[in-house]
């Protein structure tokens, strides 16, 4: 009780007050168990949580209390905040977005729903999903698919202020969820498919006026790099760095987008994310390595100055976006070596790196799902992936059916975002267990139409019948600890606890619990509908509560709604069986847990 | 009206392919716009497989077979004669309201989608009469 209290008095001194430093506030949130403030749990995006009255021993007793519906059907991707006594959730296009009173479990304090064009769901790649709402300075910031970016009121859910971000005309939407850091928002740019010129930009929390802004692609002075003091792999890049990796102009629908999440180190002041794929699907149509596409980047939180850059899969040829989580991770042993600042990332291209987050040194890069097969290894001395003839579509050349590439473009893990245990040291990851045939074509660009070039099936590794599995990874040794098989991908984020326990949802709708030492599954409830959103955990009175969004969708929803291809033809039953719309139906819903009173 | 209107944009950006169209699809009967054999399939169909692929798949999901969030086609074309189907792919077709957020663009001003439409057409009635099975096709050495 006693601890209530001094929470509730957190809450109330920090929440409101419009300090000009909103970083101190979320500094300090982000370390309270009590809540969830950002997306990502902390700004090291470890989405773990102290808490521990859920545990490995209870967790079978766990059972739903209340849930809403957001009445929306599509896919639901990201995950409740808590703030106080107020949970914040969002939806896909409309974008509506719900504050939910927890005295009073499931009442709409308010509710906010932006009105914008329907014509921009057809420019959105895959689904129309929205990973969440940001919270900072008494602000709820809200990224639209048309591009604006709103900042509410978090008490009243008035407009403050807007802004446009892009123009989905030229097919730039926003799907990513914003990240609060210092006095500003940063947000990113989604359209990859469509030849959209990707960036971040931060705008300034008190008037939506913008700070930096921060192209993947193009001039040095654009995407705000110093050729002598950026560095790649511990050398300066170099002037026109971009600019020479591509033919003529090409780098202007380049791609390179940043729909996925962001990371903050306060200390070195420097924010961390990873750039998308290249545009056109089509390699042999862009020679060259299409910098700063498929890169890891560390930038000054203040300027946007790039600090180092690491291209991950220079000159794509797989759809590999780079955009997953950057998870930053503090004394950890890599190959026996200590190492005070690391950053841990669960590529799309299936192999997982360890860098030194300070100075962008790569320290380990190993395959975190075995079938992975376009490339035997990385190059530690080049950090460039040795990719093998037989899976290359460049290599191929235009027009010719490359199979059997593992992973799909879905890649070994898409921006479902990992969790990692600070008592375990050790990361849980949702994974994809798919290959892929793919044949790339020319195609021409027009704007606001998709610039693809390649037709693709997926189906799950030779021989196997699973199609994700959920896996525990050693980021030190490069291993993974244990790996437990799901029928389909693993689409929702995953949560660690002090509970020794890690939560995740599956696409049939299962939110499961499993033990953190052997992956044992502890605990399953069916939801309403398949889950591709992240889970959170929060206490309200004093009691542990888990919060998860459900409503399958997503690119998720899109390969699998009718089950993927086998590798043989006639694999009638086992592909209908595979079918994930015999498991599941659309709809939105919030389902929150706890053990019984 | 609006069809009037739309099959003369058509008409207008696609006046130079219909002889092409017309050629490549040669040899395919009235009511069976594709060329199937063997699970190998002619020139049109193919490339109908392909325009697909880049153009619908991302939302009607791999083979035609739908995704969480636009209808299976296939199922579809058992449904719709090739008039309706060019008038939707033409136009588009909106339902949006508080519970449903449906958009099929309007794809008459797209040259990849409108030069084959025929293409799409016939590889999609091709999956739909079942003649043609998931996956890539191959193709009938013609
Ligand atoms: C942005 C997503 C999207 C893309 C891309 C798309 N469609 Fe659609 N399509 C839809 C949706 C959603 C509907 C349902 C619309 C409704 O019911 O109002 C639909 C409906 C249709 C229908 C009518 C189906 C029926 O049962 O009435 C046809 C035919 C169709 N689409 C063909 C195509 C073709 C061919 C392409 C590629 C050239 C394509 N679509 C590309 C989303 C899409």
């Amino acid at each position: 009780m006693l601890k209530n209290v001094a929470v509730a008095a957190v809450a109330a001194a920090g929440l409101w007050a419009s300090t000009a430093s909103a970083n101190d506030e979320l500094i300090r949130l982000q370390r309270d168990p009590n809540q969830w403030v950002m997306p990502t749990g902390n700004y090291a995006n470890h989405r773990y949580s102290e808490l521990n009255q859920i545990n490995r021993d209870n967790v079978k007793n766990l059972r739903p209390v209340w849930s809403f519906s957001t009445g929306v059907l599509r896919g639901h991707e990201g995950g409740p905040l808590v703030i106080g006594d107020v949970m914040y959730i969002h939806s896909p296009f409309p974008n509506r977005v719900f504050a939910l009173d927890l005295k009073d479990p499931g009442r709409i304090i308010w509710r906010y729903e932006p009105t914008q064009d329907p014509s921009v769901i057809a420019v959105m790649c895959c689904d129309t999903v929205n990973r969440g709402v940001a919270y900072g300075n008494g602000l709820i910031i809200l990224a639209q698919a048309d591009a604006t970016v709103v900042a509410l009121d978090a008490k009243t859910g008035e407009e403050r202020w807007k802004v446009k971000n892009g123009d989905p005309a030229k097919g730039e939407t926003m799907t990513a969820a914003p990240m609060v850091f210092g006095d500003k928002v940063l947000v990113g740019i989604s359209g990859g498919e469509f030849g959209v010129r990707g960036h971040v930009t931060a705008y300034n929390l008190r008037d939506g006026s913008m700070a930096w802004r921060a192209y993947s692609t193009g001039p040095d002075n654009e995407i705000l790099v110093d050729p002598q003091k950026t560095t790649h792999l511990g050398q300066p890049i170099g002037p026109n760095s971009s600019l020479q990796s591509w033919q003529g102009d090409q780098w202007k629908i380049g791609g390179g987008t940043t729909w996925g999440w962001y990371s903050y180190d306060p200390e070195l002041n420097l924010v961390y994310y990873g750039t998308g794929n290249p545009g056109t699907w089509n390699p042999t149509q862009r020679p060259g390595d299409n910098k700063w596409s498929m890169t890891i980047f560390a930038r000054d939180a203040d300027t946007g100055m790039a600090r180092w850059v690491y291209q991950m899969t220079p000159h794509d040829e797989w759809d590999y976006d780079g955009v997953n989580e950057m998870i930053l991770v503090d004394n950890i042993e890599v190959r026996g070596q200590r190492v005070p600042k690391a950053l841990v990332h669960f590529d799309r291209n299936g192999f997982a790196y360890t860098l030194n987050r300070e100075n962008g040194q790569l320290l380990l890069a190993e395959k975190y799902d075995p079938a992975v097969n376009w490339a035997t290894h990385v190059d530690m001395q080049t950090g460039r992936p040795q990719v093998v003839a037989q899976y290359s579509t460049q290599q191929q050349g235009e027009d010719r059916n490359v199979q059997n590439i593992c992973p799909a473009a879905l890649g070994t893990k898409d921006q479902q975002p990992a969790a990692y245990s600070p008592r375990t040291r050790i990361f849980y990851v949702p994974t994809n267990h798919v290959c892929m045939d793919y044949e790339p074509f020319r195609v021409s660009y027009t704007a606001g139409q998709p610039y693809v070039g390649a037709t693709l099936s997926m189906y799950p590794p030779q021989g196997e019948q699973n199609l994700g599995n959920f896996i525990a990874w050693d980021a030190g040794q490069g291993k993974i600890v244990w790996s437990k098989p799901e029928r389909f991908s693993v689409w929702s984020g995953a949560l660690a606890t002090a509970g020794d326990i890690v939560f995740y949802g599956t696409l049939e709708g299962y939110l499961k619990a499993v033990d953190v030492r052997d992956g044992k599954e502890l605990f399953s409830y069916r939801t309403p509908s398949g889950i591709i959103g992240n889970i959170n955990t929060y206490t309200y009175n004093g009691k542990q509560y888990i919060g998860v969004l459900s409503g399958v969708g997503g690119w998720a929803g899109i390969g699998m709604a009718a089950g993927l291809q086998g590798e043989t033809e006639g694999l009638g039953a086992v592909g209908a069986y595979r079918a994930l719309s015999n498991y599941t139906q659309l709809g939105g819903t919030l389902t929150v847990f706890a053990l019984p009173d | 009206m609006r069809l009037v209107l739309a099959a003369g944009v058509a008409a207008i950006c696609l006046f130079t392919t219909v002889a092409a169209q017309q050629t490549s699809n040669s040899g395919t009967s009235e009511e069976k716009p594709y060329h199937v054999e063997d699970g190998k399939v002619d020139k049109s169909t193919y490339n109908g497989y392909r325009r697909y692929g880049d153009s619908c798949l991302r939302c009607h999901g791999p083979d035609g077979l739908g995704s969480s969030y636009a209808p299976n086609l296939v199922e579809s074309l058992k449904r719709l004669s090739q008039d309706q189907f060019n008038e939707i792919v033409i136009n588009g077709k909106n339902e949006v309201s508080t519970s449903q957020q449906l958009v099929m663009p309007s794809f008459g001003m797209v040259e990849d989608v409108v030069l084959y439409l025929g293409d799409i057409y016939a590889y999609l009635k091709a999956r739909s009469d079942g003649a043609l099975g998931r996956g890539r096709p191959r193709r009938l050495d013609n």
